[in-house]
């Protein structure tokens, strides 16, 4: 093991209770970031020379960039030239059976609802459940690709429809949008690529059955979905299971296309390694998110719980470019111990008639900082534009903060925009109320909790807002009183 | 059922209870009036075991055991209710999803089984329409944009549910008109057994010509300044408050 991996290792085992050890071998480059490097990764995936290019030139606008330092967020100076920026995982099983996996992260798993099956891989115990899970993908993608829907890994993306990655990828988000997202352009390792042919509505939640193939998804993640004319897709990002990872840097970009009428659906739940009770380790998860609603009566919805990593920098973002339509964000951030979120949205409107809804949940717990940022812009030739937010701020305890910073840019005078924020305390009535009641305290908590967030797990998907909801209860374990 | 002895309750370093006694005994019902500001609802959560007041001195015996010592939860599976004055809004909580988890852990806690959603349902739909509360308000989050009136309906109902042993009512009266007030008397009287003990906290004699208590007690400056039967309350409609401070 390198020095690098060894001082993250040391960061992130001690104490992470939902811990995954990681004796996995890898096959890695030395650490360090140049042309040599970026030429390395795109060779070792057997790119195309114009995706190489592509990427070199990402590497260069980025060599040229600064790091943000406008988000309400406080960390240690990141060396990028200390990180490793290409590793293949070649995942060995570690443990025999569940008996020798830490039975804390057991008893996680459990009140997650996961099944047996699951457990054993994201745990890493070597089982033939692996060979069910890929039958079982392989069935759902025939099924997929009988009605002309394309979803596969990135990398083979690249190799089987080529064109479409080339027409789209970096078309919502530029290589040179920001920092991170040039980095990412640079260096991006893998992800996943959906696209939905005309008038298809998707019959399945993409991803509810893959979600297991996500935990290795890396560090450097790519993500492009494309919604053709008429279509309907509904994607679920990431798992509510607790994820270690050895990198703490996270850099991940996702693009979303929604042509004509078409409607794109797009759910996250967020439990990456928040660090330990004293502020020590954890991820720093920045994130750009982007989608572009290009036709008329065209849709995308963000939706996300986000409960895990040391940091979160993140603003999934709608350009609302196509007449009458319509962007949406529905979102819980949850803060605990030392966290630091600084997320939200950005609303563009540039069609007419199109409106967006942002709804953003923060809760605050321990000594956490969790902000809320939010922009919503109506551009001079956007007629009858409405915008309504609502941003509301939840304290537990008196050591954390919660901050909303909203910007409006209002250019065209048939503009609506409407903001509503409020900020409260985890009350002491309603605790009181529901105790006097017969509920504990724990469960009087989880239901005020469960109670404010309701308007964004009403978005998620059934099953996806069944187990926020228990994440939400294990990440706010102990954190009033 | 319930035995206070001396007790000294203080918020902020201000005493708000300054020696009170008083001995209920099951089925007996217990009216509590007095002026404002006198202590009442000071009383009434330190019996249910809000925190933040102080009890500094005296002791609380319900049922045998040192109810000082005991949780709020582990107070309500116990079989003691408060009544609020001011019934708490949770946004985004259905009142019926609520419900059921109160009925519930209370009668987990208690040792029986929890409902079946079946026989569930059937409970709160029968204990409504008692209380001759529309089925619709179980859909709506709990106590939220509801009127004064519907909200201290809303206490009857979950006071019916639960089968407390003892029932405090702190001012459920209060806000209500002459229909209503007869309907909260009916489940209160409805409840009414030789095992069961209410304190009701009124500023009306209206009320205990419905609920008809065994003892009248006036709080005044934090102690009971004057007992009788239901008598007394008559006397002070008469007479006004002034008219006990004097004789205390
Ligand atoms: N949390 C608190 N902080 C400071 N003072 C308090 C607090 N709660 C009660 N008090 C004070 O204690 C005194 C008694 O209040 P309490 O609510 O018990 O009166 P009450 O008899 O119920 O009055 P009312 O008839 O108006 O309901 C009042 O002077 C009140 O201001
Ligand atoms: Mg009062």
């Amino acid at each position: 093991m390198s020095n690098s991996m060894q001082t993250l290792e040391n960061h992130t085992s001690s104490e992470y209770k939902y811990g995954f050890t990681s004796n996995i071998d890898t096959e890695s480059f030395a650490k360090g970031l140049s042309e040599e490097v970026v030429r390395a990764i795109s060779a070792k995936k057997e790119e195309p020379e114009w995706l190489t290019e592509w990427r070199l030139s990402a590497y260069r606008r980025w060599l040229e960039m600064t790091e943000p330092h406008w988000p309400n967020v406080k960390y240690p100076a990141i060396d990028y030239q200390d990180i490793i920026y290409f590793a293949a995982p070649k995942k060995k099983p570690q443990y025999e059976s569940l008996d020798e996996v830490d039975p804390e992260l057991l008893r996680t798993f459990n009140r997650l609802g996961i099944p047996l099956g699951e457990q054993k891989i994201l745990a890493g115990v070597a089982v033939d459940a692996v060979i069910d899970s890929v039958s079982v993908k392989t069935t759902f993608t025939k099924q997929l690709s009988e009605l002309g829907i394309i979803f596969c890994s990135f990398s083979e993306a690249v190799k089987e429809h080529p064109d479409l990655v080339r027409e789209y990828l970096g078309s919502v988000v530029p290589p040179a949008d920001n920092y991170f997202a040039a980095l990412n352009s640079a260096v991006f390792s893998d992800g996943s690529f959906v696209y939905i042919p005309k008038g298809v509505r998707c019959p399945m939640e993409l991803s509810t059955y893959f979600r297991i193939n996500a935990a290795n998804t890396g560090q450097f993640e790519r993500t492009l979905i494309i919604a053709d004319e008429g279509s309907f897709v509904s994607y679920l990002e990431g798992c509510t299971a607790p994820m270690r990872d050895e990198n703490q840097l996270h850099a991940a970009v996702v693009e979303l296309i929604s042509k004509e009428k078409a409607t794109i659906k797009y759910s996250t739940v967020q439990n990456w390694y928040p660090g330990n009770k004293e502020g020590k380790g954890g991820i720093y998860n920045f994130v750009t998110k982007r989608g572009l609603c290009d036709g008329d009566y065209s849709k995308i919805s963000w939706a996300q719980v986000e409960t895990g990593s040391a940091i979160t920098w993140k603003y999934p973002s709608c350009i609302l470019k196509g007449d009458h339509s319509v962007g949406e964000f529905y979102s819980v951030a949850v803060t605990n111990n030392f966290q630091q979120a600084d997320t939200g949205t950005k609303m563009i409107h540039l069609g007419n008639n199109t409106r967006s809804v942002i709804i953003s949940k923060g809760i605050s717990a321990g000594q956490s900082q969790n902000s809320y940022r939010g922009q919503v812009k109506v551009a001079r030739k956007a007629q009858n534009a409405h915008n309504f937010s609502q941003c509301d701020s939840l304290l537990m305890g008196d050591k954390c903060g919660a901050h909303t910073f909203p910007y409006l840019e209002v250019e065209n005078p048939t503009a609506r925009v409407e903001h509503e924020a409020t900020t409260s305390k985890i009350g002491e009535d309603q605790l009181f109320y529901l105790q006097q009641r017969g509920l504990r305290e724990d469960d009087a908590i989880n239901m005020i909790v469960n109670g404010y967030c309701k308007e964004v797990f009403n978005e998620l998907p059934m099953e996806f807002a069944v187990e926020a909801q228990k994440l939400l209860e294990i990440s706010l374990e102990g954190s009033v009183g | 059922m319930l035995e206070i002895k001396d007790l000294h309750v203080s918020i902020e370093d201000k005493e708000i209870l300054r020696g009170i006694n008083l001995q209920v005994n099951p089925g007996e019902v217990h009216a509590i009036m007095g002026p404002n500001g006198s202590g009442k609802s000071t009383l009434a959560s330190v019996l249910a075991g809000r925190e933040e007041y102080e009890v500094t001195s005296g002791s609380i015996l319900y049922n045998g055991q040192d109810l000082l010592e005991m949780d709020v939860d582990k107070r309500a599976h116990a079989g003691l209710f408060l009544a609020f004055q001011y019934p708490v809004e949770i946004p985004g909580v259905s009142t019926a999803t609520f419900l059921k988890s109160s009925v519930n852990a209370v009668r987990k806690g208690r040792g029986l089984e929890e409902l079946k959603p079946v026989d569930m349902l059937k409970l709160l739909r029968q204990k409504a329409a008692e209380l001759e509360i529309d089925p619709k308000f179980l859909q709506r989050s709990l106590n939220e944009g509801f009127s004064g009136g519907e909200k201290k309906r809303n206490e009857m109902l979950q006071m019916s549910l639960l089968e407390p042993s003892l029932g405090i009512l702190d001012e459920t009266d209060s806000g209500l008109d002459i229909d209503a007030l007869k309907i909260v008397a009916d489940a209160v009287n409805k409840l009414r057994s030789p095992e069961r003990s209410f304190i009701v906290v009124t500023h009306y004699q209206r009320l205990l010509d419905y609920i008809v208590p065994d003892f009248v007690h006036v709080l005044s400056q934090g102690r009971i300044v004057r007992s009788g039967d239901k008598s007394l309350a008559f006397e002070l409609e008469e007479r006004g408050y002034d008219w006990v401070r004097e004789k205390a």
